[in-house]
């Protein structure tokens, strides 16, 4: 028993170990209600567990199933030529460590990836065992995130989807060309594939369930990707373009950013001890945001004349110092979507101000009161009051007043990688 | 001039409601509203004890949940903050939303109505909180068992959300502070009051209540916790602010291994 036990422990520090750099995880948007007297519930918000030492929201077990790989892409540290310890799970072993997590609330659920071995097929097969086995044998309602083998077949991604809240296959490598130089085993299209199938599973889902009620759920939470960021010498635009890409032709419901942590020796890549880029990653995530929820298109923020996002100011912030045009606006009257351009404003302050203007007409205190940063917002607003702050100066004089007067907070910002603007 | 009254309830939710009710009813000019543990008469008004009635209540709740949703979750999850003075400020808000035609809820330009909000939001913010920080350790007698110490009164909030997710587990989760819990028995969940001497934190010391298997999970999650974290991203002033610190006695991850 103990035995065991020291074992389960040794495997699960490798292949936790190994999995860590996988972004691309979380646990929000599924709708699997517990049936009653089964086990677990993901009913749509995501719960974090817990966070890591570097701030890292922890809401799964995020695990490989094995770190045997017969690939060897120059950015993974799972790679064929790396030189590390090895380990693989049997499928019982993943099984019996999900269920127990979730029964102490240490977790949501599973997210379970696994290097290559022997095969894309004979990988996939097994990791969707492991979520079949979860739900069939265990009644498990909790959520299930399997990562897509990439070159995996149609047969076994639908069934992956029908077992799975949410399927990813990370592109890694935002570029062709970058692909190339650092996955040589890897095609594209062997992550494309796999990616079309589970779009077109999800559209004949929706349009079955329409005409059959009991048609089994095909991956309620979607697909996901993550992208590999300072790797390559790509762009911002490069980047963001393709995200664009794969959420408009992929139905992607997430696309995440990882700031490369070298891993590797190897003179494609930067060397170990490179900072990881963490302001940037942030930026990307910045500008992801407010693609999806600002209304902002990708070619306002980056484009040919600014093909990389501002690093000392957010991008909402840099877009409206480039297009002062558009400024003042009143805060009394203007639109939603007009509104949510404003830079120190986010969507729930917009909601407040919409709210709150039906009663009276909004002064600089309301706005204070409400929470929006009028250290930004002032240069761009005016509202139910006399002093106005914008008075006609440029952008780059604003930029350097907002810089001024805000340093302390702007430089906590660029540290916090995962804190989005408010 | 009439003279202005102070009321004083049992502390439930409800015995709150039966006051309000009272105070509308009889059109008393209110000075205070407070605890009976912790009532303190004012100089110049008299008291009354308000016994609780459900029905009276009942009628409260109903007439603002009419007016608006918002509001009433609002106001219960503000009133369970347990804030020194929130009866009043709740009864002011009350009398607002009553005075006015048009919902109240939502007009955080109001210093009353902002407060509250931001009260049921700080409310709010520890029910998710312990949605997430419950860590069951399993008893030898088969019973998912966790303490848990929060700052506001935030178990009748999160009794729905472990009923539906824990529904083929015995479970209780107690409150250290208040003395108080929830246990489910597989068919309902019943409060309970319960005075226990020890708290059972995430110590290196086992108890003789767990077996040998909780903790080799507990070891288990500790451990994976520890080779997710990457080092060279580390940021523990985040760490901190997602994982407040007052937290930390209860969660087997932070044991010092
Ligand atoms: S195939 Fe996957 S696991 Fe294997 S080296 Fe490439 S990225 Fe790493």
């Amino acid at each position: 028993m103990s035995l065991s036990f020291d074992r389960i422990k040794e495997k699960l520090n490798i292949l936790a170990d190994a999995a860590k750099y996988d972004v691309s995880c979380s646990s929000s948007g599924s709708v699997r209600k517990n049936n009653s007297d089964g086990l677990g519930d993901s009913s749509g918000m995501g719960i974090c567990h817990s966070y890591t030492e570097d701030g890292r929201c922890v809401s799964l077990l995020k695990i490989l199933l094995t770190n045997h790989c017969i690939f060897d892409c120059a950015y993974c540290v799972t790679r064929k030529s790396n030189d590390l310890q090895r380990a693989a799970f049997k499928i019982q072993e993943v099984v019996d460590l999900t269920i127990n997590f979730y029964r102490r609330n240490y977790i949501e659920g599973l997210f379970l990836s696994s290097g290559i071995f022997k095969s894309p097929d004979y990988t996939m097969e097994r990791l969707v065992m492991v979520a079949k086995k979860l739900r069939l044998v265990e009644n498990f309602n909790g959520y299930i995130h399997l990562k897509s083998i990439p070159g995996a077949s149609d047969e076994l991604m639908r069934e992956a989807g029908l077992y799975a809240d949410r399927l990813s296959v990370n592109i890694e490598v935002p570029t062709i060309s970058g692909l190339k130089l650092l996955a040589p085993d890897k095609k594209h299209e062997d992550f494309t594939k796999p990616m079309l199938k589970v779009k077109n599973e999800i559209i004949q889902y929706k349009s079955e369930k329409k005409i059959i009620k009991s048609t089994p759920k095909y991956a309620p939470a979607g697909q996901s990707t993550q992208m590999i960021v300072g790797a390559t010498g790509e762009s911002d635009k490069d980047i963001m373009y393709s995200a664009t890409h794969y959420y408009k032709n992929y139905n992607m419901k997430r696309v995440y950013y990882s700031g490369y942590v070298p891993v590797a020796e190897d003179s494609r890549l930067p060397a170990i001890g490179t900072q990881v880029p963490m302001l940037r990653e942030n930026r990307l995530y910045q500008t992801d945001w407010l693609l999806r929820f600002y209304g902002f298109g990708v070619q306002e923020i980056l484009n040919n004349d600014h093909p990389n996002l501002d690093m000392d100011v957010d991008p909402k912030l840099g877009w409206a110092l480039r297009n002062m045009q558009y400024f003042p606006v009143d805060i009394n009257k203007a639109d939603k979507s007009v509104l949510a351009r404003i830079p120190g404003l986010g969507m729930k302050s917009v909601h407040k101000i919409i709210s709150a203007r039906r009663y009276r007409k909004l002064n600089w205190e309301h706005l204070k009161k409400i929470g929006v940063a009028l250290n930004r917002a002032k240069y761009f607003i005016i509202c139910d009051s006399n002093s106005w702050e914008h008075k006609d100066i440029e952008g780059t004089k604003i930029k350097g007043l907002i810089l001024q007067n805000s340093v302390g907070k702007f430089r906590k910002e660029y540290s916090n990688q995962l804190q989005l603007f408010s | 001039m009439n003279a202005t009254k102070t009321f004083i309830y049992d502390g439930s939710f409800n015995g709150f409601l039966t006051a309000i009710f009272v105070a509308f009813d009889e059109k008393t000019r209110v000075a205070d509203i407070q605890k009976n543990t912790a009532s303190q008469s004012g100089l110049f008004s008299e008291t009354e004890s308000i016994f609780t009635q459900m029905d009276k209540a009942q009628r409260v709740w109903n007439g603002i949940d009419k007016k608006s949703h918002t509001a009433i979750k609002d106001i219960y999850f503000a009133f369970l903050s347990e804030t020194k003075g929130v009866e009043m400020l709740l009864y002011s808000y009350i009398r607002k939303m009553f005075t006015t035609t048009t919902s109240i809820s939502s007009d955080y330009s109001d210093g009353t109505v902002l407060k509250i909000s931001q009260l049921a939001r700080s409310v709010g913010r520890e029910k998710h909180r312990m949605e997430a920080f419950v860590r069951f350790q399993l008893t030898k007698d088969d019973i998912c068992f966790s303490n848990i110490e929060p700052d506001f009164d935030v178990i009748p909030l999160i009794t729905k959300h472990f009923r539906s997710r824990y529904a083929d587990q015995q479970w209780l989760i107690y409150d250290v502070k208040r003395k108080y819990g929830i246990f489910y028995d597989l068919n309902q969940v019943e409060i309970i009051t319960l005075d226990l001497d020890t708290a059972y934190t995430n110590s290196l010391n086992k108890s003789v209540h767990f077996g040998e298997e909780e903790y080799n999970y507990q070891d288990l999650w500790n451990n994976y916790f520890k080779s997710t974290n990457i080092k060279s991203r580390i940021n523990l002033k985040l760490h901190k602010q997602h994982v407040p610190k007052r937290y930390w006695k209860y969660l087997s991850e932070k044991k010092a291994v």
